[in-house]
C-alpha cells in the first residue's frame, strides 16, 4: 500500500520542473550524517524540517522511505530504475553509482507518518486510508485535533474507520473527562484489539505502601496475606520502598563473615566449623554484638512494619470517572471476550482435527479396513507434498499448479501404494508385525531417497494468493484461509470415502472382502485385486493430504514422520474399521491438544506430551477405541 | 561366526580413513585437519555446507602453498546428527587420524558431547555457530556469536528503533533458546520491562501448528504496547511459523519479528513476499557489500559449482576460524595445540563485512552485529551494523554468571570468579 | 520327563560364552591399555557399546521372538537405565569439582551451599539452578544403581499391567508402546522435567573417583563389564526359555487364547517377561551410556526402538544368538557405512556415495529379509543344524488364521 503511494508521489513530484530549493539544500547539508545513519528516536524533527521545505523535501522523504535514496559523492540522489536525479536540485545525475541508504523500518515509519498523517483531507481515497492507518498505528493528541477539524468523510467505510479512531484517540488524549467517559461508554462491549489497547493503559495500576490513604485514584486497598497479595509480596514491597531493612541473605552473611576472618576464627568460631549454618549464625551474632557488622532486620521489625502500613493499588490515570467507566466497559466485554476466545480455540482445534483427519483417513482405509500396518504411510504424505513442490516449480501459476498437483499427487502415491502392495504387502498377508517391519524398511528407504533427491532443506510450497491471509471475524476470532481449505478438503474426503464405501461396487466388494475374504472370493470377487485397489486408494489420499499439509507447514523429508504416530493414534483412538471412529479420534485429539495447550501457552511440548499420555491411558481403558467395531469382523 | 563379522568390522573401523587428500606439490608430512560435521541425519543440511566451506578453505590454502611448507589434508567424518557419535568421532579424529585441529559441531548438545573428549586429549576445535554462551573451554575457539554479540544488540535495536515495549520470546525447546531467553528475560527486566510484558513460549523441533501461538502473540497487543517477537525458533519450524504469521496478516510494522536462527538458507524454503521487513540478527549477511565478501561468494560458487547457493553466518565464522588458526600456526611455527593456543590469542584476521575479528583471551571473537530486514528475494537488507563487539563468554545479565570471567592468557581459567578471585574449574561444564 | 542340564538343552550357550570370552580376551590383548595397542580406544568403546546393544537385542528377542509382543518402545527402558546411572555420574563428578573449587573459599561451604552450587553447575546450562526432585538420590551410587533396574522395571510393570489387563495386543500394543516411548521422550525434552531437556546428561565417560584412570583403561573395563553382563543375561535368558516357562510363553506367542483356556495366567507370564526384559534392557543402557558419554531424549524417540526390532528381525528372532548377531552386525555395518569409510561404488553415470545411500540399502534389506528370510541370519544356523520346517505349502498350522505360518512353527 505505502509502496504504491510512494511511487505515485514520486511520479507526481518528479514531473515537477526542476528548481533549486535553498532551504532543503541547507537542511540536507547540515544533517547529512543523520540522513545517512538515522535513528527512529531522533529523526522526527529532521523529517519535519525536510517536509517543511516544500515539494522537493516531500519527494526526498518519500524516496528515503522507499529506499530509493542514495548517496553519491556527498550528494543525495533519488534513484529510479536506471536513472538518478539529485534529490536537492532535481537535476538528472549521469553515471552516479550511489550507495543506497537503508533506513530501518522504525525510521521509515516516522517518515511515512510525517508524509501521510497530514493527508486525512486528501482528495485521493487511498491516501486518506493510508493516513488513517498511520494514525491508527501511533496516533497523538495532535492527530485528534486534526481529525476533529477535518472535513467530513464521504466514503462510508473510511468514515466509520475515522470515527472509531477519533473515539479511541478521545479516550486516550482528550482533556475533558466527560468526553472520554462518553467515548468509553459508546464503545463499551467492543472486543477490538485497539479498544482494549486504549482501555488497558487507563486501568494499569501500581502498588504502594503508605501509612495513610494516599491522594490518588485508588483502585482498591490490599490486605497482606490475601490470595492475590501474599505476605512475601507485602514484605518485598516494604523493602523496595525502604520502609524496612532487607533480611540478611545467606550470601551476605557469608560475605560478612569472610570479611572478618581473624586468626582462623570469625567472632570466636573456628572457620572450619562454619560449614554449619548454626555456627554461622552464632559467629554473625558475635560480630553483631561487637558492632563489626550492621544488625540484620528481624522478624519482629517486619511484623511491626506490616501492621503499621496500609497497601493500596493505585491507578495511573488520575480521574476516577474515567477509570470507573473503563472498568465497566472492560467488565462488559469480559464474557464476550472469553466466549470469543473459546470460539477461536474451537476453530484452532477444528483445524488441527481436520489436519489429523486428513493425514489419517488414508490410514483408516489401509489399517482400519485392511488391517495392514503401513509404516510408510507418512512417506506417502511426504511424496504428495514433494509432488506439489515439483509441480509448482514447473507451473508458475499457483492456482493452476495446485489444481494439477492434487490429482497428480493422488496418482503418484496411488501408484506407489499399488507397487508396495504388489511387491511387499501381498506376500505378508496375516502377518501384521512383519508387514510393519517391511513397510518400516520402505519408509526409511523412501525418506533417504527424498533426502538424496531434494536435499534436507525445507522446500517452498506456497499457497495461491486467494488462499493466503485469514478469514477474520474480529480481532479475536480468525482462522487462516488455508486451514479452512484443509477443513473443506477433509469434509470432501469424508464424503468421498462414504460414497465409495456405501454407493459403489468397489465399496461393496471392499466390505465383502473385509468381512470374509473366503466367502467374497467364492462370490466371484478377486480379493487380491480389491485389496490392491483399497490400498492404492488409501495411499492416494495420503498424497493429497501431503499437498495440503505442505501448503501450511514445511515440506521436508521428515514431514511424514511428524504425522505417522499421530495418525496411527487417531485411527486407534477412534476405533478401527470405521471412518466415523477416525473422525471422532481426530476430533478428540485436536480438541484435547488445543485445550491442554491453552492451559499452559508457554509450553507447547508439554501439551503434546500430555496428549499422548492421555491417549496411552485412554487405549488401556477402551482398547477398541471410541467407536468399537462390533460383530464378527471385530474378532478377525 | 559372529566374532568374525565383528572383528572384521572392527578392523575396518580402525584402519579405514576417509580423506580428501589434496594433490599438491608441497614437501613434508601433511597437516591433518578434522572436519566433524553431520553429513546425514537432521543436521546434515546445515552442517554439510560447513564441511564444504572447510574443504574450500583447505583447497585455497594449499593453492597458496600450504602451511609451514606442508600441505593440508582434510579428514572428513560423519557423526550423522547423533550426539554420542560426535564424541566417538572426535576421539577417532584425535587418536586414530591424529588431526591437529578440528572444525566442527553445530548444535550445542553436539559441542557438549565433544567437549570432554577434547579436554581429555587436549585437542583444538573451532566452533562456528552462534550459541548461548556460559562456557569457555581451553580447547575450543568459539567463532560464532555469544549472546552479547547477537541477542542483546538485537533487543536493543528493537527497543530503540522499533519502539517495542512488550516481548514475545518464542523458541524451540532446547538449550540455546532456553538460555538466550533467560538472559534476555534478565536483561529486559533490568531495563524496566515488567514481568507481565514478557511472553515466553517453547515449541518442539519441527513444530508445524502455529495458529494458536500466533494468535496469542497478536493478543499481546491488547494493552496498547507495541509488541515485538524475538524468535529463536530453529530450522524447519520457521517455515510454518512465518506462513502462519503471513496468513494472520501480521506485518513487520505491527509486530516485528527478529530471528536469531533464520538466515539465507532457511529463507530459501519459503516465499518471502509476505515477510518483507521482518528481521534477523547475525554477524554476517550475504548481502554485505565488501570486496572480501564478493570474492568469497565468487570462490564459493566456483567451488560448489552452483551459482545459486547462498552463504551464511556460520560459513563466515568457519572462514574466520580457519584463517585465525592458519595465522596462529604461522605465528607459533608449529601445529601443536598448546603453542597454537598461546599464539592465537590476539590474532586479528579480516572478516567478510569490512572489519576484523580478533581472538580474545576468553576464546571468543570480536564481531560486528548486523541487523537485516528480509527482502522479497530471500536476502537481507542490512539496516544496522555496529563496530566489532567483544564476545562475552559469561553473560553479565545473570547473577551467577556476572561474576565469572574467562581468561586463557593470564589466568589460564575458563571460569574465573572475580568476586572470590579464584578459578572455579579448569574443565568445562558439560 | 527327565530334565537334561541347561547346557545340553542349549548347546549354543557354551558356544556363545566361549566366543564372548575369546573376543573379550582378544580385544584386551590388542587394546592400548593392556596390550599391543592395535585396537585404538575409540574402537574398544565401539565394541563395548555394541555388546550393550546386543544385550538390548537379547531382551527384545525375549519379548518379541519368544513372547510375541512387538514392543516398539524397548529403547525407552534402555535410555531410562542410562539416565539413572547418568544422574549419579553427573552429580558425583560435579560435586567433586565444586567441592574442590569451594575449598578455596575463606568460609567453608554448608551442605546447602554445596548442593546449590552443584545444581547451578548442572542446570546452569539450561537456565535453572535448583535441583529437581528427581535428583533426590543422585548423590548415592547405590540408590541410582537400584533405580537403574527399578524405574524401568516399574514402568514396564505398570504399563504392562494396564495393557495386558485390557487385552491390548498385536499391532495395537506395538503402537501403544511406541506412543509410550514418544511421550517419555517428549517429556524428557522439556526443560521443566529436570533432566536438562535436549542437552541431556553429558560427560558421562568421566567416572567420578577414577580421575586418574585413563580412558584407554576405562574403556576396556567397560568392555569387560558389558561382556560379563551379556554372558550372564544370555545364560539367564537361555535358562528361562528352555524350561516349562519357555514353552508357556512360546505358546502364548502362538495362540494366546488357547493358553488362556488351558488355565494359564497369561497376563502374569507376559508381565514377568516384559518386566524382566525391560530390566535387562535398562542394564544394557546403564552400561552403554557411560561409554557413549552423553544421553539425550533423542535416544528414546520411537525410531531407535524400531531399529532394535529390525536388528532382531535381521538376526533372526526366536533365537537368542540370532538377536545378538543381528544387533552386532547391523550396528557395526551402520557405523562403518555412515563413517564415510566405505569406498564409493562407481556405477555407470552415477557414483553411489554410501553416506547417502546406506539408509536406502538398509531399508530395502529389511524388506528383503522379512520377505525372503523371515528367520534372519539365525536361519542359516538352523539350516546347518538340520532344523527344517515341514513343507505345508502355506497352509495354517491350526484351524484359525490367527495361528502362525509353518516357517515359525518350530522356533
Amino acid at each position: 500500500m505505502t509502496c504504491r503511494l510512494i511511487a505515485l508521489l514520486l511520479t507526481l513530484l518528479l514531473a515537477l520542473p526542476a528548481a533549486a530549493n535553498p532551504a532543503l539544500e541547507a537542511v540536507v547539508a547540515d544533517n547529512l550524517d543523520q540522513i545517512e545513519k538515522p535513528s527512529r528516536r531522533t529523526v522526527g524533527p529532521l523529517v519535519a524540517e525536510i517536509a517543511a521545505t516544500g515539494p522537493e523535501g516531500l519527494a526526498l522523504l518519500s524516496a528515503w522511505a522507499g529506499r530509493a535514496l542514495g548517496l553519491a559523492g556527498g550528494r543525495l540522489v533519488i534513484v529510479d530504475g536506471d536513472g538518478a536525479t539529485d534529490a536537492v536540485t532535481g537535476q538528472p545525475v549521469a553515471d552516479a553509482e550511489p550507495r543506497m541508504l537503508r533506513p530501518n523500518s522504525g525510521v521509515r515509519g516516522v517518515i511515512e507518518s510525517a508524509l501521510v498523517a497530514g493527508e486525512i483531507a486528501s482528495p485521493d481515497r487511498a491516501r486518506r486510508a493510508a493516513a488513517l492507518a498511520s494514525i491508527a498505528r501511533d496516533g497523538t493528541a495532535a492527530h485528534l485535533a486534526a481529525l476533529r477539524s477535518a472535513a467530513p468523510e464521504a466514503d462510508p467505510v473510511l468514515a466509520a474507520r475515522r470515527d472509531r479512531i477519533e473515539r479511541l484517540l478521545t479516550i486516550r488524549f482528550d482533556t475533558d473527562p466527560a468526553a472520554r467517559v462518553a467515548a468509553i461508554q459508546l464503545m463499551a462491549g467492543d472486543v477490538g484489539l485497539d479498544f482494549r489497547a486504549a482501555l488497558n493503559p487507563l486501568l494499569a495500576t501500581r502498588r504502594l505502601a503508605a501509612a495513610e490513604e494516599p491522594q490518588a485514584n485508588i483502585a482498591r486497598e490490599l490486605r497482606p496475606g490475601s490470595d492475590d497479595f501474599p505476605r512475601e509480596a507485602a514484605v518485598a514491597l516494604l523493602t523496595a520502598e525502604g520502609l524496612i531493612q532487607p533480611r540478611l541473605t545467606p550470601a551476605d552473611q557469608r560475605a560478612a563473615l569472610a570479611a572478618h576472618v581473624a586468626q582462623g576464627r570469625v567472632g570466636g568460631v573456628p572457620v572450619a566449623e562454619l560449614s554449619d549454618p548454626q555456627a554461622r549464625d552464632r559467629a554473625y551474632e558475635a560480630l553483631e554484638a561487637a558492632g563489626a557488622v550492621p544488625p540484620a532486620a528481624t522478624e519482629s521489625e517486619t511484623e511491626a512494619a506490616l501492621a503499621g502500613t496500609r497497601f493500596f493499588e493505585v491507578y495511573a490515570e488520575a480521574d476516577p470517572d474515567v477509570t470507573d467507566a473503563a472498568r465497566a466497559a472492560q467488565r462488559g466485554a469480559e464474557w464476550r471476550l472469553a466466549a470469543m476466545s473459546g470460539i477461536d480455540l474451537g476453530l484452532d482445534a477444528l483445524s488441527l482435527a481436520s489436519i489429523y483427519f486428513l493425514a489419517a483417513i488414508g490410514l483408516a482405509i489401509t489399517f482400519g479396513v485392511m488391517r495392514v500396518i503401513n509404516m510408510a504411510h507418512g512417506e506417502f504424505i511426504m511424496m504428495g507434498a514433494y509432488t506439489g513442490y515439483v509441480t509448482q516449480t514447473m507451473i508458475a501459476d499457483r492456482t493452476l499448479s495446485l489444481v494439477v498437483a492434487l490429482p497428480l499427487a493422488f496418482a503418484v502415491t496411488f501408484a506407489a501404494g499399488v507397487a508396495l502392495y504388489r511387491l511387499v504387502i501381498r506376500h505378508l498377508a496375516h502377518r501384521p508385525l512383519e508387514t510393519l517391519l517391511a513397510t518400516f524398511g520402505v519408509s526409511i528407504a523412501l525418506q533417504q531417497l527424498a533426502k538424496n533427491i531434494f536435499g534436507t532443506q525445507a522446500r517452498p510450497l506456497t499457497a495461491p494468493a486467494w488462499l493466503e491471509g485469514a478469514i477474520t471475524v474480529n480481532d479475536v476470532i480468525s482462522i487462516s484461509s488455508i486451514r479452512v481449505a484443509i477443513l473443506v478438503l477433509a469434509v470432501l474426503f469424508l464424503g468421498l470415502f462414504l460414497f465409495i464405501m456405501k454407493r459403489t461396487r468397489l465399496g461393496l466388494e471392499v466390505r465383502a472382502v473385509t468381512q470374509n475374504p473366503g466367502m467374497a472370493a467364492s462370490m466371484g470377487i478377486n480379493p487380491d485385486r480389491i485389496a490392491m485397489m483399497t490400498f492404492g486408494l488409501g495411499s492416494g489420499i495420503a498424497g493429497i493430504a501431503g499437498v495440503a499439509i505442505g501448503l501450511f507447514a514445511q515440506v521436508t523429508s521428515e514431514l511424514g514422520q511428524q504425522y505417522i504416530v499421530q495418525s496411527f493414534m487417531t485411527v486407534v483412538v477412534g476405533g478401527v474399521g470405521n471412518i466415523w471412529g477416525t473422525l471422532a479420534g481426530a476430533g478428540l485429539i485436536g480438541v484435547l491438544s488445543k485445550v491442554i495447550e491453552s492451559f499452559n501457552p508457554s509450553n507447547t511440548l508439554a501439551a503434546q506430551t500430555f496428549m499422548i499420555l492421555f491417549i496411552v491411558i485412554f487405549i488401556q481403558f477402551r482398547p477398541r477405541g471410541i467407536i468399537p467395531q462390533r460383530g464378527r469382523a471385530a474378532e478377525a | 561366526m559372529k566374532r568374525i563379522i565383528s572383528a572384521a568390522a572392527a578392523l575396518a573401523v580402525s584402519t579405514g580413513l576417509a580423506s580428501t587428500a589434496q594433490a599438491q606439490a608441497q614437501e613434508g608430512e601433511p597437516i591433518k585437519i578434522g572436519v566433524l560435521h553431520s553429513l546425514s541425519g537432521t543436521m546434515a543440511i546445515s552442517e554439510t555446507t560447513l564441511k564444504d566451506t572447510v574443504l574450500m578453505m583447505v583447497e585455497r590454502q594449499n593453492a597458496k602453498g600450504g602451511l609451514l611448507g606442508r600441505p593440508l589434508e582434510a579428514v572428513v567424518v560423519d557423526p550423522a546428527s547423533d550426539w554420542p557419535l560426535f564424541a566417538e568421532k572426535a576421539r577417532e579424529l584425535l587418536t586414530v587420524s591424529e588431526v591437529d585441529v578440528i572444525f566442527g559441531c553445530w548444535t550445542s548438545v553436539s559441542r557438549k558431547s565433544v567437549l570432554p573428549v577434547l579436554e581429555e586429549l587436549n585437542g583444538l576445535m573451532f566452533y562456528p555457530v552462534q550459541y548461548e554462551g556460559e562456557e569457555s573451554s581451553k580447547n575450543v575457539i568459539y567463532t560464532g556469536a555469544a549472546p552479547n554479540q547477537q541477542a542483546i544488540p538485537a533487543v536493543d535495536y528493537m527497543t530503540e528503533e522499533l519502539g517495542v515495549e512488550k516481548w514475545a520470546l518464542l523458541g524451540t525447546d532446547y538449550v540455546y533458546p532456553r538460555t538466550t531467553n533467560n538472559i534476555l528475560d534478565a536483561y529486559l527486566k533490568g531495563k524496566g520491562v515488567a514481568e507481565g510484558d514478557i511472553f515466553v513460549n517453547y515449541t518442539p523441533f519441527g513444530h508445524s501448528d502455529w495458529s494458536k501461538i500466533v494468535a496469542d502473540v497478536v493478543a499481546l497487543g491488547a494493552d496498547g504496547k507495541k509488541v515485538g517477537v524475538v524468535s529463536t525458533i530453529n530450522g524447519d519450524a520457521n517455515v510454518g511459523f512465518y506462513k502462519e504469521l503471513a496468513a494472520a496478516g501480521v506485518s513487520a510494522e505491527d509486530i516485528p519479528v527478529i530471528a536469531f536462527s533464520v538466515g539465507e538458507e532457511e529463507l530459501s524454503g519459503l516465499d518471502t513476499t509476505n515477510l518483507v521487513g521482518h528481521l534477523a540478527a547475525w554477524n554476517y549477511f550475504q548481502s554485505a557489500d565488501t570486496p572480501e565478501n564478493a570474492a568469497f561468494i565468487e570462490d564459493w560458487h566456483k567451488f560448489i559449482g552452483d551459482a545459486k547457493r547462498v552463504t551464511n553466518d556460520p560459513m563466515e565464522a568457519t572462514v574466520i576460524g580457519f584463517n585465525a588458526w592458519v595465522a596462529a600456526v604461522e605465528k607459533a611455527g608449529t601445529t601443536d595445540v598448546d603453542p597454537v593456543l598461546d599464539a592465537i590469542v590476539g590474532v586479528e584476521v579480516p572478516n567478510l563485512t569490512g572489519g576484523t575479528a580478533t581472538v580474545l583471551p576468553n576464546h571468543h571473537l570480536t564481531k560486528p552485529v548486523l541487523i537485516g530486514e528480509i527482502r522479497e528475494d530471500g536476502q537481507f537488507d542490512i539496516v544496522s551494523q555496529t563496530e566489532p563487539v567483544p564476545g562475552d563468554a559469561w553473560t553479565d545479565f545473570l547473577p551467577e554468571s556476572a561474576v565469572l570471567e574467562a581468561d586463557w592468557q593470564d589466568r589460564k581459567c575458563g571460569m574465573f570468579n572475580t568476586q572470590t578471585d579464584s578459578c572455579v574449574q579448569i574443565q568445562s561444564n558439560y | 520327563m527327565t530334565r537334561q542340564p541347561l547346557i545340553l538343552r542349549n548347546p549354543s550357550v557354551l558356544v556363545v560364552l566361549a566366543l564372548l570370552a575369546v573376543f573379550t580376551l582378544a580385544v584386551t590383548l590388542l587394546s592400548q591399555a593392556y596390550g599391543s595397542g592395535v585396537v585404538p580406544t575409540s574402537t574398544v568403546k565401539i565394541l563395548g557399546k555394541t555388546l550393550c546393544l546386543a544385550l538390548a537385542a537379547l531382551a527384545m528377542d525375549l519379548v518379541w521372538g519368544y513372547l510375541g509382543i512387538l514392543s516398539l518402545g524397548q529403547m525407552a527402558f534402555f535410555a531410562l537405565g542410562g539416565y539413572m546411572i547418568g544422574q549419579w555420574l553427573m552429580y558425583a563428578r560435579t560435586e567433586a569439582i565444586v567441592a574442590a573449587a569451594m575449598a578455596g573459599n575463606p568460609i567453608p561451604p554448608t551442605a546447602q551451599e554445596l548442593r546449590e552450587a552443584v545444581a547451578n553447575q548442572i542446570f546452569g546450562v539450561v537456565g535453572s539452578s535448583e535441583l529437581p526432585l528427581a535428583w533426590a538420590f543422585a548423590h548415592s551410587l547405590t540408590a541410582q544403581l537400584v533405580l537403574v533396574v527399578a524405574v524401568p522395571g516399574l514402568l514396564a510393570l505398570a504399563f504392562g499391567w494396564l495393557a495386558f489387563r485390557s487385552r491390548v495386543n498385536g499391532v495395537y500394543l506395538s503402537i501403544l508402546t511406541q506412543a509410550m516411548t514418544l511421550a517419555l521422550a517428549l517429556w524428557l525434552f522439556q526443560n521443566d522435567s529436570g533432566f536438562r531437556g535436549n542437552n541431556g546428561l553429558s560427560g558421562l565417560q568421566n567416572i567420578p573417583g577414577l580421575d586418574g584412570v585413563p580412558q584407554a583403561t576405562l574403556s576396556v573395563w567397560f568392555l569387560w563389564a558389558s561382556a560379563a553382563a551379556l554372558a550372564l543375561c544370555y545364560v539367564l535368558a537361555a535358562w528361562l526359555v528352555s524350561g516349562k516357562f519357555g514353552s508357556v510363553i512360546r505358546a502364548i506367542r502362538d495362540d494366546e487364547t488357547r493358553v488362556r483356556f488351558l488355565g494359564y495366567p497369561v497376563e502374569g507370564f507376559k508381565l514377568v517377561v516384559f518386566t524382566l526384559a525391560a530390566m535387562i534392557t535398562a542394564v544394557a543402557g546403564a552400561l552403554y551410556y557411560p561409554q557413549a558419554g552423553i544421553i539425550n531424549p533423542a535416544e528414546l524417540m520411537p525410531i531407535a526402538s524400531i531399529y532394535l526390532a529390525v536388528w532382531v528381525a535381521i538376526g533372526g528372532r526366536g533365537r537368542l544368538y540370532g538377536a545378538m548377531i543381528g544387533a552386532i552386525a547391523v550396528s557395526l555395518l551402520s557405523s562403518w557405512f555412515t563413517g564415510g569409510r566405505a569406498p564409493d561404488l562407481p556405477l555407470p553415470g552415477y557414483t553411489v556415495k554410501w553416506v547417502d545411500w546406506w539408509q536406502v540399502a538398509l531399508g530395502l534389506s529389511f524388506v528383503l529379509v522379512t520377505l525372503f528370510a523371515p528367520k534372519g541370519i539365525a536361519g542359516i544356523f538352523d539350516r546347518l543344524a538340520g532344523v527344517l520346517p515341514p513343507r505345508r505349502h502355506g497352509r495354517d498350522l491350526g484351524p484359525g488364521q490367527g495361528a502362525l505360518q509353518e516357517k515359525e512353527a518350530k522356533a
